[in-house]
């Protein structure tokens, strides 16, 4: 590793490839939809908003790229790659293959918190919806702790994956029917109806101010994550290992799942919970690149910005003339990979 | 590097798991930790290796106070090799061993030629170097420990805490772990189950219900008197001439149904 090499390729060369993929998704998110729109126009769209001349182009179709399909390509991007990486440091410090903010409730804590600002109206805007999020993720991370570590006992093995997931479904589930109390207590037909549509993963409604929020927010998590590397990789041997090795494990565990929650609520405020992503991008990206968090954590942000970009594509063409919740394209795609995950990391244990 | 426990007291929710321990290792000698399931060995190692705050008394690294070091420069000075360590991950065995230099890094100081070198020697002195790009999970017992010792080695402590370092291990790799803890220079205290293998060490400290009930040179603590009140069996030593020292046999004691 005194060299770093990125799969036998330099950093500048993976770096560059790196680019042209995400520049090859995004691509493809403006160009595919209810109506192709060529790149030619995207060319000259993109010109004109960034304020150079450029052949006039039809309002409609740059109003449909400007306004809608790019900001939904950033924030599925934006949403994608913080989903992957609080997966892999789920994975890391849990020491469990099946972690992520989906099954372990904090997405679903993040939805109860949104729902109680929106409903409840603990204040408004697109802020306090988010941080309701990030306190209600909180809690549920606090609350699945707790419980994994009540049934576990003590002096069992730590890595016991059956504790922490079984407490993962007890904690989605009561923080679900919190959500759906709240719902059938407060909200209207319509917001009923809306909070539905958004809790299964939605990007719809993406606009400038949305991506406003989740660059940032995506960035500044994919920077704290990234400079911990050296933290997650001393886990690989257990929390014990990582603190004989000069890592201090308690305040690692809390900044990073501290930052965890925070990504997990700010894409959950902005476009619903969407499952699967933290799990099955990690070991996707761990199969193609090793184990080492050096890699594994700027690959997993790329791939799963990537991967929720197509899902989004997917979701838009799937059924002509309707958009799927994107929620239902991930789990489409990951509940078959969470059952392969489980079966192998299982074998493992027992082998 | 000198280890020093001084009075230690722990209590765990409210139950004394050790009372009053001190003993001490100088520089380049080795400990065997012995006494009965449960008697307080792997407590005691943790709180050498600073993971069990002490609620009396105090360890001393050289001349320093375990509490005054921050874990980094504890982890420079110190290796631990827990019974604990397992992972589901898919490691190499070459990544796994340089773990071992995490405390000597950091976002500035990136591994480096000499950590190579570090690792390398490492590897060598465990004899795993030809299948470092094996994945740690498909390796025996014996392997992984080895894997294990030596990524402690290329952490560079001059002090080793090994908890029954050769548990689950066939006598050929107990003995050769053996042998290197005697070879090595470094400061060793190992908690042990085999009572034949402290012998191989300078000092040898019984613990029995979390007391320390005899510490001092092979010969004067793995007495019949001693292992017969602790182990309750009933202890049988044969001198073996060409180790030049007894090697014991047990049986049930007389005294206990």
């Amino acid at each position: 590793m005194n060299r770093m090499t990125f799969g036998g390729l330099t950093p500048a060369v993976s770096l560059v490839g790196a680019m042209a993929i995400l520049l090859a998704a995004v691509s493809s998110a403006l160009v595919i939809g209810e109506t192709v729109i060529p790149l030619s126009t995207i060319w000259n769209v993109l010109k004109l908003e960034f304020g150079y001349s450029a052949p006039q182009v039809n309002p409609i179709d740059q109003g449909i790229l400007w306004s809608y399909r790019l900001p939904r390509a950033i924030l599925a991007m934006a949403c994608g790659a913080s989903l992957a990486l609080s997966g892999v440091v789920l994975q890391a410090l849990l020491r469990n293959p099946l972690s992520d903010p989906y099954i372990l409730g904090l997405s679903a804590g993040a939805s109860t918190g949104a729902v109680s600002v929106a409903i409840l109206g603990f204040g408004a805007g697109v802020l306090s919806l988010s941080g309701g999020a990030f306190i209600g993720a909180l809690l549920a991370f606090g609350f699945v702790a707790w419980l994994a570590r009540m049934a576990r006992g003590e002096g069992a093995s730590s890595t016991s994956s059956l504790a922490l997931l079984l407490a993962g479904v007890a904690g989605a589930q009561l923080f679900h029917a919190l959500t759906a109390l709240i719902i059938a207590k407060s909200a209207d037909a319509n917001q009923a109806r809306a909070i539905i549509f958004w809790m299964m993963g939605n990007l719809s409604g993406s606009r400038w101010p949305d991506v406003y929020l989740a660059v940032p927010v995506a960035a500044l998590g994919l920077g704290i994550i990234f400079s911990h590397f050296r933290a997650l990789d001393a886990m690989t041997f257990g929390r014990e290992a990582a603190q004989s090795m000069g890592i201090r494990t308690g305040a690692v565990m809390a900044v990073l799942i501290g930052t965890t929650a925070l990504l997990t609520a700010i894409m959950v405020s902005l476009s619903g919970a969407i499952g699967f992503v933290g799990l099955v991008i990690p070991h996707a990206v761990r199969f193609l690149v090793g184990v080492r968090h050096v890699l594994l954590i700027p690959a997993a942000a790329l791939a799963g910005g990537v991967f929720l970009i197509m899902a989004d594509i997917v979701s838009r063409v799937l059924i002509p003339g309707q958009t799927l919740p994107i929620g239902v394209v991930t789990a489409l795609v990951g509940a078959p990979a969470f059952a392969v995950i489980l079966v192998r990391s299982s074998r493992a244990h027992s082998g | 590097m000198r280890i020093q426990v001084e009075n230690i007291s722990v209590s765990i929710q409210g139950k004394p798991i050790l009372q009053d321990i001190s003993l001490d290792v100088a520089s380049g000698q080795s400990l065997a930790l012995i006494g009965p399931n449960g008697s307080g060995k792997s407590t005691l190692l943790r709180v050498m290796a600073g993971h069990i705050r002490a609620d009396r008394g105090q360890v001393m690294i050289g001349r320093e106070r375990l509490t005054d070091l921050s874990p980094r420069n504890l982890a420079q000075r110190l290796g631990f090799v827990s019974q604990e360590a397992s992972t589901t991950d898919a490691i190499a065995v070459e990544d796994a061993v340089k773990l071992g230099r995490t405390p000597w890094l950091s976002l500035l100081s990136p591994f480096g030629r000499q950590d190579r070198r570090i690792v390398e020697t490492a590897m060598a002195e465990m004899a795993i170097s030809t299948y470092r790009n094996k994945q740690f999970n498909t390796l025996s017992g014996g392997e992984k420990q080895r894997v294990h010792i030596a990524r402690v080695l290329a952490q560079t402590p001059q002090i080793f805490l090994l908890d029954e370092p050769t548990n689950h291990l066939d006598i050929r790799h107990q003995i050769a772990i053996i042998d290197w803890v005697i070879r090595h220079k470094s400061t060793v205290a190992m908690a042990v189950h085999d009572l034949n293998h402290a012998f191989a060490c300078d000092r040898v400290a019984v613990l029995h219900g979390g007391k320390l009930v005899a510490f001092g040179e092979p010969d004067e603590v793995l007495v019949p008197e001693v292992i017969e009140r602790v182990f309750q069996v009933a202890v049988h030593p044969n001198f073996a001439e060409q180790l030049n020292r007894p090697v014991l046999a047990f049986s049930k004691s007389a005294a206990t149904p």
